[in-house]
């Protein structure tokens, strides 16, 4: 088990590091934030003087050393657009992007996965027909459309919710969310069920498969010739077996929404990291793109760790060893 | 006496993209307490779907179309399906062909073995554990208490295979139905489950459905013995009857193919010919592209002939005894 952590860990740094050559690289293809900053009409020696104040005349493979060593001293840069620190920049906004995720997932999963089971055990009923072509719906309409639709109904026409922004936010511990507030909750279920959908679709879909899948299996008839009723038979037997492949996605899932809600939090004006990073990348705050994204990177792989631990738990077959 | 299991009639059949097929063909048999009833044939004769028809396990496209199943003198077919829940396992149990599948990959033996006391014995967990640590002995397995923390794929298949037969004894079901039981497992481990088979029927007097493709095992065995072709019995008598005397053509064959009953060094006379596809079965007895004995007049239904108490479904049976 400690030989699985440590070689999971050197693994994850490597994937690290090959990342952060890559975003690094890239973002500084992308083009030269000087020419956004500054007004064109500036005098060369300003633009020089700001040129060298960046490092942007050295190698950029020195830019580059010179950024690791910075990170290795906790120093993320500074944003060239706010003049702030990348890190409290993107941690300001991280509980906004946090709480939008955490709602949205949950609500996937609370009904995805029930809906799945019930469409997977049922599978010719019309309930589950009707759930399967909800599914679809779910990830082949496009988010900001649906999204769209949901402001105008809700809030445009019905005047029920707000059409965007955060709440109020409230205090636990020491972060601030706005998921103990009632106007904070009346903000966040919009975006939060907009950006569900396409997940819950993929939940429903996962389930059904697996459901239909174990209810085929000699176990399960075993089951069923031992007299258990269904009921136990789904939560006792099946209910286990297809969570495996379920964590996985969740694990996915939680990743990729965190790093790319960015849609939804545009088209509902969520003051999120999606929205930071979507400005940042128009201005070209290179600072902000870089840790952010390796930010992102270093997220994917603490998850996968972590799905695969739970994996682990779940799947007695699944042994960890040291190493690979 | 009434028997514990009466089978009647019984008619299974599955929609396939090639039409209906008939697996279970009017299937007629009765075992009493304590005996075991040997039923043999070839692979997709129709054995294991008779023993899940019995049970009322057969999952669309298949349906059980006709017959009575009585169970201790109920038919099992009348019950709902909550009152046929609670008849499984309990009145009557099935050991699965495959013991690397019938258990469940991710739950303890423990976990898998008190779920099933308890579905028909409400008793705490621990109690339900001391239980099934008592039916994995009476099937010898060595330290059951440790078997039953372990996981399905730590035990060998035939560690597997007793755990499943364990299973089926946990309620002293009044009939067991054995699918394969021993197919899996090696020559002495075979002959020692089999002896605890013998031991158990004459104990707890169940009433035993021995399914397998072996005649040999079989006439060890069995009092009583059913031969399957093509989803019908085709002969049914005592073991005595059947092995000393067979007077079904496929019987004759099956005997025929015996190792044991041979010199060695001989090459052994086989049936012609395979296993017919149910989809395609000829006109009157399905036997006849292979039978030595064949006439036109099989090319109709062939008629059930008993004397004594055996039975052949042939137009023309052999002498027998
Ligand atoms: N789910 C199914 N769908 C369609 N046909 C089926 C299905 N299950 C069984 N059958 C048919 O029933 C026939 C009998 O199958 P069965 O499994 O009972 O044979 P068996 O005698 O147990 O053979 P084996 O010795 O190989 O276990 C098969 O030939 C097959 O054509
Ligand atoms: S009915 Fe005819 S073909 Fe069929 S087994 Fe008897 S003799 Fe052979
Ligand atoms: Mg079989």
């Amino acid at each position: 088990m400690f030989g699985y952590l440590v070689g999971r860990l050197i693994q994850a740094m490597m994937v690290v590091f090959v990342m952060s050559v890559i975003v690094f690289v890239g973002v500084y293809a992308i083009g030269n934030p000087i020419d956004v900053m500054i007004d064109p009409g500036a005098s060369q020696e300003i633009r020089e003087n700001l040129i060298r104040q960046y490092g942007f005349d050295q190698p950029l493979w020195q830019q580059y050393f010179t950024f690791v060593g910075n990170v290795f001293q906790g120093d993320l840069g500074r944003s060239m657009v706010y003049n702030i620190p990348v890190t409290s920049l993107v941690f300001s906004r991280l509980p906004a992007t946090l709480e939008l995720v955490l709602v949205s997932v949950g609500i996937a999963t609370l009904i995805g996965v029930p809906a799945g089971m019930y469409a997977g055990y049922r599978p010719n009923g019309i309930p589950a027909k009707l759930i399967m072509a909800l599914s679809v719906l779910g990830f082949s309409v496009p988010t900001f459309w649906i999204g769209m639709l949901l402001i105008m109904g809700f809030a445009v026409n019905l005047g029920w919710l707000p059409s965007g922004g955060r709440g109020e936010v409230g205090h636990v511990l020491w972060f601030k969310t706005s998921l103990v507030t009632s106007d904070g909750w009346a903000h966040v279920i919009m975006p939060a069920v907009n950006l569900s959908l396409f997940k819950m679709g993929l939940m429903i879909r996962l389930t059904r498969a697996g459901m239909v899948e174990a209810m085929g299996t000699d176990y399960v008839r075993f089951a069923r010739a031992q007299g258990l009723p269904d009921r136990q038979i789904v939560f006792g037997h099946i209910m286990r077996n297809i969570s495996i492949p379920l964590v996985t996605v969740f694990g996915l899932e939680l990743g990729s929404t965190l790093a790319f809600a960015v849609v939804t939090e545009t088209v509902f004006n969520w003051p999120g990291v999606g929205k930071l990073i979507i400005d940042s990348i128009l201005q070209l705050d290179r600072p902000v793109m870089v840790s952010y994204l390796v930010m992102v990177v270093l997220l994917f792989v603490m998850i996968n760790l972590v799905v695969d631990l739970i994996y682990a738990q779940l799947d007695p077959r699944v042994r960890l060893k040291g190493g690979s | 006496m009434t028997a514990a299991l009466d089978v009647k009639g019984l008619t299974t059949r599955f929609e396939t993209r090639a039409g209906h097929v008939t697996a279970v063909n009017d299937v007629s048999f009765a075992v009493q307490p304590g005996r075991i009833m040997g039923l043999v044939g070839e692979s997709g004769s129709g054995k294991s779907v008779t023993g899940f028809s019995i049970l009322g396990l057969i999952d669309a496209p298949g349906e059980v179309t006709a017959g009575a199943v009585l169970v201790d003198g109920v038919d099992l077919r009348q019950l709902s399906t909550e009152d046929l829940r609670k008849m499984r396992g309990r009145k009557v149990a099935m050991v699965f062909q495959d013991p690397m599948m019938t258990l469940n990959p991710v739950l303890r033996v423990g976990d898998q073995m008190t779920m099933a006391v308890r579905v028909h014995q409400p008793m705490s967990k621990s109690d339900a554990l001391q239980h099934a640590r008592k039916a994995l002995e009476v099937v010898g397995i060595p330290s059951p208490a440790e078997r039953l923390k372990a996981y399905p794929h730590q035990l060998s298949g035939g560690m597997r295979q007793r755990v499943a037969i364990a299973m089926a004894l946990l309620h002293s079901p009044s009939v067991i139905i054995a699918d394969e039981a021993t197919t899996a497992l090696d020559v002495s481990i075979q002959g020692q489950i089999l002896a605890e088979v013998r031991e158990l029927a004459d104990e707890t007097g169940a009433a035993i459905v021995w399914i397998t493709h072996d005649l040999a095992v079989v006439s060890s065995l069995a009092d009583d013995i059913c031969v399957m072709y093509a989803g019908r019995i085709v002969e049914r008598g005592t073991a005595e009857q059947v092995i000393g005397g067979p007077r079904h053509p496929y019987t004759q064959g099956l005997l025929d193919s015996i190792p044991a009953r041979h010199e060695p060094g001989r090459k052994l006379p086989q049936i012609p010919g395979s296993t017919p596809q149910l989809s395609r079965l000829p006109e009157g007895c399905p036997f006849q592209p292979r039978c030595p004995r064949a006439t036109d007049l099989c090319r109709t239904e062939p008629p059930l002939d008993v004397r004594d108490g055996q039975a052949v479904l042939c137009h023309h049976p052999l002498e027998g005894v």
